[in-house]
């Protein structure tokens, strides 16, 4: 299963970052989200969801082999990470991230915390 | 750590260059909560009485509250405040979008800007690195396009608040616009951030608002968003926001039209939320963490014009649309556009250019005061011109934008008697002569007649659209509710149309802070502010008082015109009632002052001294 985007529905009200950093963290901090919302105002007057789709491009520019595809989430050892960038550079859907309190990149893992909580359905399970 | 709360409070003395930053004091989270709380006491305790709103040693104040950025459904609100350049009282102004919710983010639950600059300037809070900008070439600019600019400059990730030329131009009804189309619209703020030469505000905050226990908060938010999931209305809502209430307040007539000349317009389906849906809606946009996504973001087009808008709301397809009888969802759209671009309120903009209008067809003006524009009800051009003579002060403009009072008062013959304001500030889009509570609710609101404090139009259909009796009940109610939102730094839609129980709003605050107020207490201090702002009035204006709540001739001596209410009128005796029984409810003088033992019982003992 993966999560697929619809951004034609998306109001940009970031509601599935809070509840993504709420599952991830237990804090209450949409910066902290895996999913990415841009706006593009006055216009066209639309939002862009970055969202991991499982492309494994990660996987294959990492230089410590940190990342890998484990049962459909892709995960980065902590261990392994030296937090080059390399991944957050190379991944096409912007959808790698960092903050500056954690020491490794962040990627969705498919928990569905923001499926669940989407107001108009932009996030939803896709076969 | 302040558990709920940004923890500090980022104060810029724009003369000096100054910039401190300080801990919430606990007292203040305390008694006041946040947003409008802070904000009044903040201003009864460092704005010197009998301050211009527009001299340097004015305040300017934008503060988030509680539960602003939380996990909670529109969590997006801030108030902003000060003494309101076009009435002289309590200023304050509610908006919305991202930039609140970003400023707690930072760390911060109120900016305080007192001084001015020498030169045009912007700020940028960015997390702890606070510093003033050259504001170059920015200012002059548009709203919409000096936000786009400073979006290409600082980044995608901040959020800015702006203001137009109007607010520079000091012009009474300018606003700040933020997010390309949600504002802080009402009492004239815009021109306070001009006197300072503050062209915008910048915010970008990555921190965490810390909470006092995330999984109970986590549990109330979830209950509250699943109570508007499944709510009914919710759907219809999300279609059509608050365009949705076009139709429905012409179906009861309470819809202004031709200056309040009457309560139904003729052409409603025209701008009804159907029609604006299918001709200009491109998307749904909402405001942080809200499930309701009122915002429609639109493309109007024609052969004049063809531009991006966010909206139109109601409150401006009323007071645009009806109030200057505009039957083009489009055009309305692009006065719309340039109300934001310009940086005008437009409920302030619709109700004085409606004014101006009526003016002209009853040769109170002509076309030497309006540098040549023949001014009729239903001629979008002459309103579009008019949106930017006020923002620029060209000719009658200059005069418009000192607000309805002023125009009326230098005008005269007559005009006074439907200029509609109370306290100074235009009345927003119900008309009320046949909806008594919601009169008084613009009566004795706190900034002048606005709807937010209180909207009652459904409690006059329910016990009677032209009784008095038990109506200032409800609104007092109603006075302590729904600013309870405002002052929490939430929106009260949910509540409002999603029926989110106050009672979830007050477990999420107990959950986000750790302290342990019940609902009631909650709206014990929602009537302390009251009181207080109520005071500020008292401390400002000289000889404050009854006079003040009083609404304008029309609405007593004219009877409306079609519809429904078709020669509907509010006589002067129940308008009276009306005011007594509020004041005897409020424990208030027949003046309408707060009585020293009022005040005293709600704690408010050191503000006796300026009862005077």
């Amino acid at each position: 299963m993966l999560i697929g985007r619809d951004e034609t529905r998306c109001t940009g009200c970031r509601t599935c970052q809070l509840a993504c950093a709420l599952c991830h963290f237990k804090e209450n901090n949409p910066k902290k989200s895996a999913i990415g919302i841009m706006g593009e105002f006055p216009a066209p007057g639309k939002y862009h969801i970055s969202l991991c789709t499982q492309c494994e491009k990660c996987i294959d520019v990492c230089p410590e082999g940190a990342i890998s595809n484990v049962k459909g989430i892709i995960k980065i050892d902590p261990d392994k990470c030296t937090y080059c960038l390399a991944c957050v550079d190379a991944c096409p859907f912007g959808a790698i991230f960092t903050h500056r309190d954690f020491k490794i990149p962040f990627i969705c893992d498919v928990c569905g915390e923001c499926v669940n909580i989407c107001p108009t359905k932009a996030l939803y399970w896709k076969e | 750590m302040k558990p709920g709360y940004g923890g500090r409070i980022l104060r810029i003395d724009l003369s000096e260059g100054k910039i401190t930053k300080e801990p919430t004091p606990d007292a203040l989270i305390k008694d006041y909560l946040g947003a409008r709380g802070f904000i009044v006491r903040t201003l009864h305790d460092e704005l010197s009485p009998g301050t211009d709103p527009l001299s340097p040693e004015a305040l300017f104040i934008t503060a988030t509250g509680p539960l602003t950025g939380l996990f909670v459904p529109s969590s997006g609100k801030i108030q902003s405040g000060g003494k309101s350049p076009i009435t002289g009282g309590y200023g304050e102004a509610n908006s919305g979008g991202h930039f609140p919710a970003e400023l707690k983010l930072a760390g911060y639950d109120m900016i305080v800007l007192t001084g001015a600059r020498d030169k045009p300037c912007y700020i940028v809070v960015d997390d702890d690195d606070v510093r003033i900008e050259d504001a170059g070439e920015l200012w002059g600019k548009g709203s919409i396009t000096a936000e786009e600019m400073l979006k290409k400059n600082l980044g995608e990730d901040f959020q800015i608040a702006t203001i137009g030329p109007a607010g520079e131009n000091l012009v009474k009804i300018a606003c700040i616009t933020h997010d390309f189309g949600r504002q802080a619209g009402r009492t004239g703020l815009g021109a306070i951030l001009g006197s300072k030469k503050v062209k915008a505000i910048c915010v970008r905050g990555t921190r965490t608002i810390p909470v006092h226990d995330i999984d109970g908060l986590i549990e109330v938010g979830r209950r509250m968003y699943q109570q508007c999931f499944t709510n009914p209305a919710f759907e219809l809502w999300q279609t059509y926001g608050t365009s949705a209430v076009v139709n429905w307040a012409n179906r009861i007539g309470a819809f202004p039209t031709r200056n309040f000349q009457g309560g139904y317009f003729e052409q409603f389906t025209n701008i009804s939320g159907p029609r604006m849906r299918k001709d200009i809606v491109l998307i749904n946009k909402a405001c942080f963490s809200c499930a309701m996504c009122c915002g429609k973001y639109s493309r109007t087009t024609t052969d004049d014009y063809d531009v991006h808008v966010e909206g139109p709301e109601y409150e401006t397809t009323a007071m645009i649309g009806g109030d200057c009888a505009l039957g083009s969802i489009k055009d309305i759209a692009y006065a719309n556009y340039l109300c934001d671009e310009y940086g005008i309120d437009t409920i302030s903009g619709g109700s004085i250019i409606a004014f101006a209008i009526e003016c002209f067809e009853k040769g109170i003006i002509d076309e030497k005061d309006t540098g040549g524009i023949k001014l009729k009800f239903g001629d979008a051009k002459g309103v579009f011109e008019m949106v930017k003579k006020i923002a620029l002060r060209q000719d009658i403009g200059d005069l418009l934008a000192e607000g309805a009072t002023k125009a009326s008062r230098t005008l005269g013959k007559g005009s006074e008697r439907f200029a509609m304001q109370m306290k100074g500030l235009e009345q927003s889009g119900y008309e009320s002569r046949r909806a008594p509570a919601m009169l008084l609710s613009y009566m004795t609101s706190d900034i002048g007649a606005h709807h937010r404090p209180s909207w009652a139009v459904t409690h006059d259909l329910a016990t009677g659209r032209d009784s008095v009796e038990g109506k200032a009940e409800k609104v007092i109610e109603l006075q302590h509710t729904r600013p309870l939102f405002d002052t929490l730094g939430v929106c009260r839609l949910p509540w409002i149309e999603m029926q989110v129980p106050v009672s979830d709003y007050a477990e999420a605050y107990r959950k986000a802070t750790g302290i342990d107020y019940s609902e009631e207490e909650l709206l014990g201090i929602s009537e302390k502010i009251w009181n207080l702002t109520r005071m500020f009035w008292v401390r400002e204006i000289p000889g404050f008082g009854r006079a003040y709540d009083f609404p304008p001739a029309r609405i007593y001596e004219e009877k409306l015109k079609g519809g429904t209410t078709d020669g509907g009128i509010l006589e002067r005796d129940k308008v009276e009632a009306l005011l007594d029984d509020y004041y005897k409810l409020r424990g208030w003088n027949q003046n309408g002052i707060p009585t020293p033992e009022k005040l005293k019982s709600l704690g408010l003992d050191w503000v006796i001294k300026d009862l005077k």
